[in-house]
C-alpha cells in the first residue's frame, strides 16, 4: 500500500512537471509528425500499400521518438541532483520506477493517439471505427516501451555518450514490441477489425517479464 | 606443462577431430551437396553462443546478488565469447544460404533473431566501454545483461511467429538426420563448447590481472 501511495505522489509530480512545461509532449509529437511526413516520400501513401506498410512505419516512428523522449526521465534527476532526495523520500525504490514508467506510458500514449489521427488523415485510413481497440494495442505496446525505456534511461544517465547510448540499448530490445504491435495494428485496419490475441499475448508477456525484472533488480540502478 | 597448455592442446585436438569428421566422416547431403558441411560449424556455433550468453546471464544475476567482482568478470568474458560465436553464425549462415536459397540473406526467422541477439550483446559491450567507474559499470551492465537475456526468448518467439523460412530443426527430433551426421554434429558441438570454456577462462584471467594491476597502482599512489 505504501508503494502505491508513494507511486501516486511521485506520478503527480511527474505529470505536473510535464504539464507545466509541455516539453516532452510537444517535441515528441512534432518529431513523430516529421518522421511520418518523411516516410511519405519513401513510398506512395495514396495506394493500398499504405495499409500494408503504414502500421509498421507508425510504430517505427513511435519507437524512435520514445528512444529520444525517455532520455530525460532520469537525466533530469541527475542534473538537478534530486535522485537521492527521491530515494530518501520513498520506502521502496521501485515506486520511483513505477511512477516514472506510468508517467512515460501516459506521455507516449497521448502523443501516439494524437498522431494516430494525423496518420489516419495523411494515409487515408479510417481509424475512428477501431479507435478504442487501437488504443488498447497502443497501451500494451507503450507499456512495454516505457518499462524497458525508463529502466534503460536510468542506465544511460550514468554513462558517457548517453544520447546515442539509449537508442543503441533500447531499440534491439524492443524487437518483440515492434513486431506484435505493428502486426496487431495492421490486423485492426483489415476489413474485419479483429483483435489479434496471438500478437497481444506476446506483448503482454513482454510487459509482464520486464515489469517483474525491473521490480526485482531495478533498485540496484539507483544506488549511489 | 601448465594446466592451460594441456587444456588448449586438448581443445586443438578436439577441433581437429571434428573438422576431420565434418569433411571426411559425415556423408555428403543429397540435395545441398558439399556446402551442407558448413552446418557442422554453423549450427553448433549458434548453440554455443547461446550457452555463453546463458553463462553471462548467470554471471550478471550473481553479481547483482553478491557484488563479488569475479561474477562481473565472468559476465563480460562470456558475453564477449558469445558475441564471437554469434559472429561466426552470422558469417557462415549467408555462405550456406547463397547456394541453398539463392540469396545471401533471406530475413528468415532464425538468422534474423540471431542478428538481433548479436546486436543486443554488442550493445552490452558498448555500454561497458561508456562507463568510467568500475563498480557502477559492473552494476549497470549486469542489469542490462539480465534484460538482454530475458529478451532472447521473446525475440525468438516474435520473429518465429512472424516469418519462418528456415529449415526446421532436425537435430533433436528422432527422424530426419542421418545417424553419422548426428554424431559428427554432436562432436563439433562438444569441441566448440570446450573452445568456449577455454576462451572464457582466458578472458576471465585477463580481467583478473587487470584488477590486480589496478590494486597495485592504487597501492603505489598511496605511498
Amino acid at each position: 500500500m505504501k508503494l502505491l501511495s508513494d507511486t501516486a505522489v511521485l506520478l503527480q509530480k511527474e505529470l505536473r512537471a510535464e504539464f507545466r512545461s509541455h516539453e516532452l509532449l510537444t517535441t515528441a509529437s512534432i518529431f513523430i509528425l516529421i518522421v511520418i511526413v518523411l516516410f511519405s516520400f519513401t513510398f506512395d501513401p495514396t495506394t493500398a500499400e499504405s495499409k500494408q506498410f503504414g502500421p509498421g512505419l507508425l510504430w517505427l516512428a513511435f519507437l524512435f521518438s520514445a528512444s529520444l523522449m525517455l532520455q530525460p526521465s532520469f537525466l533530469k534527476e541527475k542534473t538537478n541532483d534530486t535522485l537521492s532526495a527521491l530515494r530518501l523520500a520513498v520506502g521502496d525504490p521501485f515506486a520511483i520506477f513505477l511512477a516514472k514508467l506510468c508517467a512515460n506510458t501516459i506521455f507516449l500514449l497521448v502523443t501516439e493517439l494524437i498522431l494516430l489521427l494525423v496518420f489516419g488523415v495523411f494515409f487515408n485510413i479510417a481509424v475512428m471505427p477501431v479507435f478504442w481497440k487501437l488504443a488498447f494495442v497502443f497501451f500494451l505496446g507503450s507499456l512495454g516501451v516505457s518499462t524497458t525505456g525508463t529502466a534503460l534511461s536510468a542506465v544511460s544517465s550514468q554513462a558517457r555518450m548517453r544520447e546515442v547510448l539509449l537508442p543503441i540499448l533500447l531499440l534491439p530490445l524492443l524487437v518483440p514490441v515492434l513486431i506484435p504491435s505493428a502486426e496487431a495494428t495492421r490486423a485492426l485496419f483489415e476489413p474485419d477489425h479483429a483483435l489479434r490475441w496471438d500478437w497481444l499475448g506476446i506483448l503482454i508477456a513482454f510487459d509482464v517479464v520486464f515489469l517483474t525484472a525491473l521490480w526485482l533488480f531495478g533498485e540496484y540502478l539507483l544506488e549511489e | 606443462m601448465t594446466k592451460t597448455a594441456v587444456y588448449t592442446l586438448l581443445v586443438c585436438v578436439l577441433m581437429g577431430l571434428s573438422a576431420y569428421a565434418a569433411f571426411y566422416v559425415a556423408p555428403t547431403e543429397v540435395t545441398m551437396g558439399l556446402v551442407q558441411r558448413i552446418f557442422y560449424l554453423h549450427a553448433p556455433s549458434g548453440m554455443t553462443s547461446l550457452a555463453a550468453f546463458l553463462v553471462s546471464f548467470v554471471g550478471s544475476v550473481m553479481y547483482l546478488l553478491t557484488r563479488k567482482p569475479r561474477w562481473d568478470w565472468l559476465a563480460v568474458s562470456s558475453a564477449e565469447v558469445g558475441v564471437a560465436f554469434c559472429t561466426v553464425v552470422l558469417l557462415t549462415g549467408p555462405i550456406w544460404a547463397h547456394p541453398a536459397w539463392g540469396v545471401w540473406w533471406a530475413w528468415d526467422a532464425r538468422l534474423t533473431s540471431t542478428l538481433v541477439l548479436w546486436l543486443l550483446y554488442v550493445a552490452f559491450l558498448i555500454l561497458r566501454t561508456m562507463m568510467e567507474d568500475d563498480d557502477r559499470r559492473a552494476v549497470v551492465s549486469a542489469f542490462f545483461g539480465v534484460f538482454a537475456f530475458l529478451d532472447v526468448p521473446l525475440v525468438y518467439g516474435s520473429i518465429w511467429w512472424w516469418r519462418t523460412q528456415h529449415p526446421q530443426p532436425v537435430v533433436f527430433t528422432s527422424a530426419g538426420l542421418d545417424p553419422t551426421m548426428r554424431k559428427v554434429f554432436y562432436l563439433s558441438w562438444l569441441s566448440l563448447l570446450c573452445l568456449m570454456a577455454l576462451l572464457i577462462r582466458q578472458r576471465y584471467e585477463l580481467e583478473a590481472s587487470r584488477e590486480e594491476l589496478r590494486m597495485l597502482e592504487q597501492e603505489l599512489e598511496a605511498r
